[in-house]
């Protein structure tokens, strides 16, 4: 994993390869789908994040939206990552997410791909567009959570 | 117009100023601008010289601040060839837009009164006219443009009728810098008894301009998009509107005598839209704002900027890598794509070369029938911008595509 933040050519490549195919790139209407819509007043970025998520484990995620190179590809790479995994697991790899993003300590080897966006910060503005879809899974899943609570 | 280089030497921003490494490329001027020493000297002036209210005692302090204040409306009345007391304070474009909607709107407007505006309109020239829709029951009707995005005196022609009452339109967009031909809607208009509001946002920094010539009803604009301090702007008003039409804020400094009973006398235009203690230190920081853009010249000043667009765009337009929306405008602003590239990505790529430009989304009917894009990227030119800021631009323009636009991360 280390050696791949040494390679912006793969990196980039990586980023590229999931602005053009963007992986789980359309909404789906069925009522196991919980969905948050993300519209940044900042910037143009304006997409939407679903999941299904049955009891403990996330069973898929769906984007849709106009967006920019950097959003498009880290909520493709999100989906990807966090599709299959039980919300534990699903939100250790967003704590790791976010604290690369914020210059934190972080453990690459659970970011796979998403290790791409490491010095996105070198653009300051564009920090929100690698988190808008990482955002969006974090407020589901927290509802996600609340509503279990209040079942459980 | 004076060296161009002497004139840089006036405005500290373009002093050494860095962006990611490179010296810093301001081509931004259509959000706002940079300014000259003079104008922040008048604002620091006013704070440790002069500092007491305007309009409101006795003492010598006072007095000087009140001649400073008048001054600068006397100022701002010449540049646009105004009488004094038909410019309103306010606190920029935006506020005058809702102060004319709301003060005008919804006195005089009733069910099935018609206000027109354009397809491109900034949006603080449509929503306050939205709302004052939902307030009297009148509607809002759009002048549509023609494919290049422009707006025809024929395609205004058309739309007319008894029914419009207000005709609401920027002089010059802000998505594709064209200029409205604003004297013939003016007398068009009036002809069918409506009044035009002008948006002069992107117009009074960059245009000379005479509202007596033009005969437009009002026009607002805002000062820290020529050169003064943000917070601060101004309509003009034909002064039998200014007469006529409400203040929508109250209070101290807009009466002349009020009691108990509700009975409220108003002073005249222009203190009866100024309540409460106004942005001294704007309005003189906008007097000399002013007083820097009549020593360049508002001819000169707008000759030098169209050179230098001419020169930019020349040479992009012939950029297999860039498309480009408006290449005869006769304005700063120069709305652009680089092909395959995300108009926010193409921003932050401009950025990580020192050059400041605007990625935007533009409403949803300019975007699909003119632009057939979902934003697009806007770079704005002002007087203080060079011919050598241009090629470092261009160079930058040419060498941008997919993989370049990325690389700034790595």
């Amino acid at each position: 994993m280390d050696d791949m933040r040494n390679d912006p050519m793969m990196l980039r490549s990586i980023i590229m390869d999931h602005y053009e195919y963007p992986r789980n790139h359309a909404l789906v209407n069925e009522e196991a789908y919980v969905q948050k819509h993300m519209a940044s007043d900042s910037c143009i970025d304006d997409i939407t994040v679903q999941a299904k998520i049955v009891q403990d484990r996330i069973e898929d995620i769906r984007f849709d939206g106009v967006a920019c190179t950097i959003s498009t590809a880290s909520t493709s790479i999100m989906s990807e990552l966090l599709k299959g995994k039980t919300k534990a697991q699903a939100k250790a790899i967003m704590d790791n997410y976010f604290a690369m993003i914020d210059g934190a300590d972080y453990d690459a080897n659970v970011l796979e791909e998403a290790i791409a966006f490491y010095t996105v910060g070198k653009q300051a503005n564009r920090i929100k567009c690698a988190t808008i879809g990482w955002n969006a899974m974090k407020e589901l899943l927290e509802t996600s959570e609340d509503d279990a609570n209040e079942q459980g | 117009m004076r060296n161009i280089y002497e004139i840089r030497q006036d405005f500290p921003m373009l002093q050494n100023k860095q962006m990611q490494g490179h010296d810093l490329i301001y081509f931004d001027n259509s959000a706002t601008t940079l300014k000259p020493y003079s104008v922040l000297d008048a604002i620091a002036y006013y704070y440790t010289n002069i500092t007491s209210n305007a309009h409101r005692s006795d003492y010598d302090l006072a007095f000087a601040v009140d001649q400073a204040y008048e001054n600068a409306r006397l100022k701002i009345a010449e540049l646009i060839h105004a009488n004094k007391n038909e410019i309103v304070f306010t606190s920029g474009a935006s506020e005058g837009l809702n102060l004319i909607a709301y003060g005008y709107g919804l006195r005089y407007l009733k069910e099935d009164d018609v206000i027109l505006v354009s397809e491109a309109e900034h949006a603080s020239c449509v929503l306050p006219w939205m709302r004052v829709c939902e307030k009297t029951g009148a509607r809002l009707k759009y002048i549509p443009l023609n494919e290049e995005g422009k707006l025809t005196i024929e395609a205004f022609r058309s739309i007319m009728d008894a029914n419009v009452k207000v005709v609401a339109l920027a002089q010059i967009s802000n998505v594709l810098g064209y200029e409205v031909p604003m004297k013939e809607i003016c007398e068009f208009a009036h002809a069918y008894g409506a009044i035009v509001v002008v948006d002069g946002a992107q117009s009074v920094p960059h245009l000379p301009i005479d509202v007596k010539d033009m005969d437009c009803d009002f026009l607002t604009f805002s000062a820290h998009k020529m050169c003064g301090p943000t917070g601060i702007g101004a309509i003009y008003g034909k002064y039998e509107w200014l007469e006529n039409i409400d203040a929508w804020m109250l209070g101290g400094g807009s009466n002349a005598r009020f009691d108990a009973c509700g009975h409220i006398l108003m002073k005249k235009p222009p203190a009866k839209f100024e309540s409460g203690t106004q942005n001294i230190e704007g309005v003189l920081g906008f007097g000399a704002a002013v007083d820097y853009l009549q020593d360049l010249g508002m001819h000169q000043l707008h000759a030098y900027e169209q050179k230098l667009r001419h020169y930019i765009v020349s040479h992009m337009k012939r950029m297999e890598n860039i498309r480009l929306y408006n290449e005869d405008a006769q304005s700063g602003i120069i709305t652009f794509n680089v092909k395959d590239v995300f108009a926010q990505d193409a921003a932050s790529y401009f950025n990580a070369h020192g050059i400041a430009v605007r990625s935007g989304q533009h409403c949803a009917k300019l975007l699909s029938e003119q632009l057939k894009t979902a934003a697009t990227v806007r770079a704005s030119l002002y007087f203080y911008n060079t011919r050598a800021e241009a090629d470092e631009f261009l160079k930058v323009c040419a060498n941008a595509d997919m993989h370049t636009c990325l690389d700034i991360y790595f």
